[in-house]
């Protein structure tokens, strides 16, 4: 009886220290992380911390979280069925934003300026989202439609460049691809910067919101936040129910397993590309519209500062998994904003995103979420 | 080859004793690898004569591959050790196995396509002082290294002609064909004159007259005292030219011994028969796919599909 | 005939070396801006200038694509943070070349040593940096790898911006990056003290009679010569590397790394060596590009540098030294300065108007077939219209020439020349030919079919 209970425990044992020897690395990341979560713990129970400082980096950081989460659904699944990292998706972002938010501009602000002026965003000072009084309490019906000519204005946008730039490169692998797809990104970036110009405008006024109290001091939430909130989950709820339900999402998942076998099996692999490109350009469009709603301003790179972010969630969820990519989006936003409780001041914010992407990488280059690919 | 009637017992006493037999120039012992939850090699114990040529034969699936790279330090295994020349290898680098003498070629040819030929052979010498960056572009010391490399020339033509394929030399590798990239990585493997060659596969698509020849040239060096061990499936290739065969069944070795024993062994046909894809993998990926639906394609066996 | 055809032949031939490809293109890069300048009515002083900057520019592209190339073209790595590395040599020879003590508004103090030691410190933190990202991400894929090496470069430029290390004390010695503010070369420029060496008193009093011709010119002019030499240094060093057994692995590495494992090669100690090599390399291009200046912001390594130096890279084609040069050559002068000098020779020419403000404004007039104020639009942003083109060219490049603009270039991995064997030269003049009607041949399948029946044959 005892025989096989001791080579078990003998078993579990050597694991455990061969877990020590070859992986040092994520054990030292582990209990590095697990002394800052305590850390984290022991200081807002002792006062140390300001419980409702750390309640809005939370908070802050969950919305950032969902944001680059839902960009990197699109990201992801690009990733794992046409294999190649997309250096362009940033700009696919920053695109539909402006897109979206110049439709928004002409609903909100017919009387009060030309059309073209107000397609271009205004990229003149004289009017602002702000004087506009744009937002989704003031004026929903605005917003709403522009979230959708973002989503929509995208989808052409991606389908137009597969066809120009990616289809006739189907078969040159992935690194070919992703130098292409950084000739994108600049093309498309200057595109932006000749429509629509330089200028960093704000396009929101801020919404009425409510203070909930915590402990030492409010957190406030905006009709914004909770716009944001509601319009992610319900995206990310509606991407996996496709997925899961349809036919399409089962020829996904085959495909980002084995390309190769999904072509002899009869997959229609072009169509399956068409409509990865249509999902995830749709909520890249609607995910960098969201940004800019929430942040209230909009400029013709964020999309690309966001892109290493949106990397690193994807990397770290695991290429080719939405969940990955959801849950990876909300440990780099609430990691960056929870970074400012140690770091000095915030210009670490970034480093201490990027580091975690690259540590992600080497502790665990298949992602967390991994072998679970597009599920 | 051999006429000897075979006896069962005989079978078994030998295939008792290959695990600790003094004269093996490789030996392991109770290997064990783990794929994610997938047992490839279960407690394979062997030993490979030296000087002899040992056929390791197996359905599909057997873990013969994974034998390969785990003795070649491609992947570790979970436990178990390898010996090569009364030394403990388990656990090495590839390049370290490699440098010990025991060189491998790979079941797909592994050319380095952008190189020329001669490219590919001065590559895997030993010994070469200008693989240090400094000797090779400081002045004083690189004229030594011009002049090893003159010799190392001379080496690579040798070898190509002893494999009869100096015409290629100049040739980038990516544009031979199938059974001459399967040259080209035996002649490769020679360059680091290895005691021992492991050859995964080395007759797979190879046309009858080149295959002949490169069987020639095997047992030449084979003569010359390297010791081969060779997975193919080519049953009667093996028969025919492996004076010991070592058969492999789900991660173990199932029996050894001569092709003789092997032929007469009910355990062994039993176990080709049983196994769930009883082709080679070039057969399975050249047909058309069998399964009606993509949703089938698990069904075939997965060493099937990299 | 025959005589016109050996003509032609030694002509195709001397073309092909390596050299004679620089020189003619460098050549006529020099002979279009020539007359560039002519078109635009430059005086003799603004020629040099003009030929001046583009030499620079030239020289110090080639170098560092020269170093990009020994990462991916040779060695295989996906290297898209050059600039971070750059960045690291160039911060930390100013680091520690800054007085000091600084005197007026110099700002923060550095650790005084001489200058060719702070460069020596620059390359050599490059290297060690480089080190550093190459060790752990050795295992990973290629375009794993890219994404370390550019959020690497990001993590670099953000903490060469960051307010904490603007002045900070370590060990006793207080130095600083300048934050945001950027930093500033309050130290004694090298190639001053080179201009006042008495060997070119001569010739620039010679050159003054001629031209207009004041320090900053000559020096400037100087440094460039300065930069060509190291150039013909980088050039000679990989060139070296190349056709080395080191360099060798290096080339199968990039083929197959598992394969170049099992047959001996430690391929991670060739990997990282090679690494270090090339940051090194591009630490040092960071010192030369900018250190003649007043000083340098983070702003100057953002990931657009990198892109420059890959779409350079690429338009030589990956994998060629020679390449590399030319790449740098035709980037330069097509790409990257080609555009002003357009725009200005247009300006010179044609009145293109009062540009609209906004794209809106220079839209709308088109549907009343005016296409003015379109024209005049896009003049004005030549710049952003720049960037765009290099975008496109990048994306036309990997779909229709990947091999490079000038096709593709091997360059043996040997010392010596391969294929030919010494004591059998007839032997193989007659086999020369022999596979010719075999390899001219475009369809690969048939062409290896019918060689490999030659070899069982034989």
């Amino acid at each position: 009886m005892g025989g096989p209970v001791i080579a078990a425990i003998g078993e579990s044992y050597s694991r455990g220290r061969s877990v020590v020897a070859e992986r040092p690395l994520t054990v030292v990341v582990g209990i590095a992380g697990l002394l800052l979560l305590f850390d984290l713990g022991s200081g807002m129970a002792t006062g140390r911390y300001s419980v409702s400082r750390i309640g809005r980096f939370v908070w802050d950081g969950l919305m950032y979280g969902l944001i680059i989460g839902l960009a990197g659904i699109g990201l992801s699944l690009t990733y794992g069925i046409l294999q190649f990292a997309n250096f362009a998706h940033g700009d696919y972002i920053t695109s539909g934003a402006f897109m979206g938010w110049g439709v928004t501009y002409v609903i909100a602000g017919l009387s009060s300026a030309n059309v073209g002026h107000l397609l271009l965003v205004a990229p003149q000072g004289n009017i602002s989202g702000g004087l506009l009084e744009i937002g989704v309490t003031s004026t929903p019906l605005a917003v709403l439609v522009g979230l959708v000519v973002a989503g929509l204005a995208t989808i052409l946008l991606v389908l137009l460049l597969d066809r120009i730039v990616y289809r006739p490169m189907r078969d040159a692998g992935g690194i070919p691809l992703l130098i292409a797809s950084i000739g994108v990104a600049f093309a498309l970036r200057y595109v932006v910067v000749l429509v629509y110009s330089t200028r960093t405008r704000g396009t929101t006024l801020r919404p009425p919101g409510t203070a909930i109290n915590l402990v030492d001091g409010p957190l406030l939430i905006d009709a914004h936040d909770v716009t944001l909130l509601v319009a992610t989950v319900a995206l990310m709820i509606g991407v996996h129910l496709l997925l899961q339900r349809t036919k399409l999402g089962k020829a996904m998942r085959a495909m980002s397993d084995n390309r190769d076998l999904a072509l002899v099996t009869g997959i229609p692999t072009e169509r399956v590309i068409r409509w990865t490109w249509i999902i995830g350009g749709g909520l890249s469009g609607m995910a960098g519209y969201l940004m800019v709603l929430w942040t209230g301003t909009i400029d013709y790179q964020f999309g690309w500062l966001l892109l290493l972010l949106i990397f690193a969630a994807v990397i770290l969820g695991g290429i080719g998994s939405v969940y990955g990519s959801i849950f990876g989006g909300l440990v780099i936003g609430i990691a960056m904003r929870l970074s400012l409780v140690w770091l000095p001041t915030g210009d670490f914010d970034l480093v201490a995103a990027f580091g975690i992407m690259i540590l992600a990488l080497l502790v665990k280059p298949q992602g967390l979420f991994a072998g679970r690919t597009t599920a | 080859m051999s006429e000897t009637v075979p006896r069962e017992d005989e079978a078994t006493a030998e295939s008792e004793r290959a695990g600790d037999d003094a004269d093996a120039v490789l030996r392991i012992e109770d290997l064990h690898k783990n794929f994610g939850g997938i047992t490839a090699v279960d407690g394979a114990t062997f030993g490979v004569e030296r000087g002899s040529m040992t056929g390791l034969i197996g359905p599909n699936g057997a873990g013969k591959s994974t034998v390969f790279n785990l003795v070649t330090g491609i992947h570790d295994p979970d436990s178990g050790s390898v010996w090569f020349q009364d030394e403990e290898i388990t656990g090495l680098r590839p390049y370290e196995v490699a440098n010990r003498g025991l060189v491998r070629t790979f079941q797909i040819a592994r050319e380095l396509a952008n190189l020329t030929v001669m490219e590919n052979l001065m590559l895997p010498a030993k010994a070469q002082s200008g693989e240090a960056l400094w000797r090779s572009v400081l002045p004083g010391f690189r004229r030594q290294v011009v002049e090893e490399e003159r010799e190392l020339r001379e080496r690579v033509w040798e070898t190509l002609e002893f494999f009869e394929i100096q015409h290629l030399a100049d040739e980038k590798a990516s544009n031979l064909s199938g059974g001459q990239r399967k040259l080209l990585e035996l002649s490769r493997a020679l360059m680091l004159d290895p005691t021992m060659l492991l050859l995964d596969e080395p007759f797979a698509g190879v046309n009858p007259t080149l295959e002949k020849k490169l069987l020639e040239h095997v047992q030449q060096l084979n003569d010359e005292g390297r010791t081969f061990l060779i997975v193919e499936h080519d049953m009667d290739l093996i028969m025919n030219n492996c004076e010991h065969i070592i058969v492999m069944h789900q991660g173990q070795v199932l029996t050894e011994g001569t092709p003789a024993d092997i032929k007469a062994n009910e355990e062994v046909i039993e176990a080709y028969l049983g196994s769930p894809w009883p082709i080679s993998n070039d057969t399975c990926r050249s047909i058309s796919p069998p399964w009606s639906s993509w949703n089938d394609w698990e069904n075939c066996s997965e060493s099937c599909w990299p | 005939m025959s005589a016109r055809t050996d003509l032609r032949e030694s002509a195709r031939d001397l073309l092909a070396a390596d050299a004679a490809k620089i020189a003619a293109v460098m050549l006529g890069i020099y002979v279009t801006y020539l007359l560039v300048g002519l078109i635009l009515g430059y005086s003799a002083n603004g020629m040099i200038n003009t030929l001046q900057r583009l030499t620079f520019l030239v020289a110090i592209y080639a170098m560092v694509v020269l170093a990009l190339n020994l990462h991916w073209g040779y060695t295989g790595l996906f290297n898209i943070g050059v600039a971070g590395f750059m960045a690291v040599g160039l911060y930390t020879m100013a680091m520690l070349a800054k007085p000091v003590e600084p005197t007026g508004g110099a700002q923060y103090p550095g650790l005084g040593l001489p200058v060719p030691i702070a460069i020596l410190g620059g390359v050599l933190a490059a290297a060690l940096v480089g080190f550093v990202v190459a060790l752990p991400a050795l295992r990973l894929r290629a375009d794993y790898f890219a994404i370390v090496t550019i959020a690497f470069a990001e993590i670099v430029r953000l903490l060469y911006t960051a307010s904490p290390f603007q002045e900070f004390t370590i060990f006793g010695y207080t130095m600083g990056t300048g934050g945001g503010r950027g930093i500033l070369f309050n130290f004694q420029d090298p190639v001053v003290t080179i201009y006042r060496l008495p060997i070119f008193e001569g010739p620039v009093t010679f050159v003054n009679q001629y031209v207009e011709f004041g320090p900053a010119d000559a020096q400037g002019v100087i440094y460039v010569g300065l930069l060509v030499v190291v150039l013909a240094g980088y050039y000679l060093l990989l060139k070296r590397t190349g056709e080395s057994p080191f360099g060798r692995v290096l080339k199968a590495i990039r083929e197959d790394e598992e394969a170049t494992n099992a047959l001996g090669k430690n391929t991670n100690a060739f990997k990282i060596k090679s690494f270090m090599l090339g940051c090194a390399l591009m630490g040092l291009v960071g010192i030369l590009w900018q250190f003649r200046r007043a000083g340098i912001t983070p702003d100057a390594f953002r990931p657009h540098v990198t892109f420059y130096i890959w779409i350079a890279l690429i338009i030589g084609g990956a994998g060629s030294n020679t390449g590399s040069i030319l790449g740098a050559g035709i980037f330069t002068a097509g790409l990257f300065e080609g555009p002003q000098y357009l725009r200005r020779i247009i300006q010179s020419q044609i009145s293109v108007g009062q540009p609209p403000g906004t794209f809106a404004d220079a839209v709308g007039p088109m549907f009343a077939l005016n296409f003015q104020p379109i024209t005049s639009y896009l003049f004005n942003n030549m710049l952003t219209l720049q960037f765009v083109f290099m975008g496109v060219v990048l994306v036309w490049l990997m779909q229709n020439r990947p091999d490079g603009l000038l096709g593709y270039r091997t360059e043996t991995a040997a010392a010596v020349p391969l294929g030919k064997r010494s004591d059998e030269v007839s032997e193989t003049v007659h086999r020369a030919d022999e596979p010719s009607e075999t390899v001219s041949g475009t369809d690969g399948t048939s062409e290896t079919a019918s060689r490999e029946d030659e070899v069982s044959d034989q």
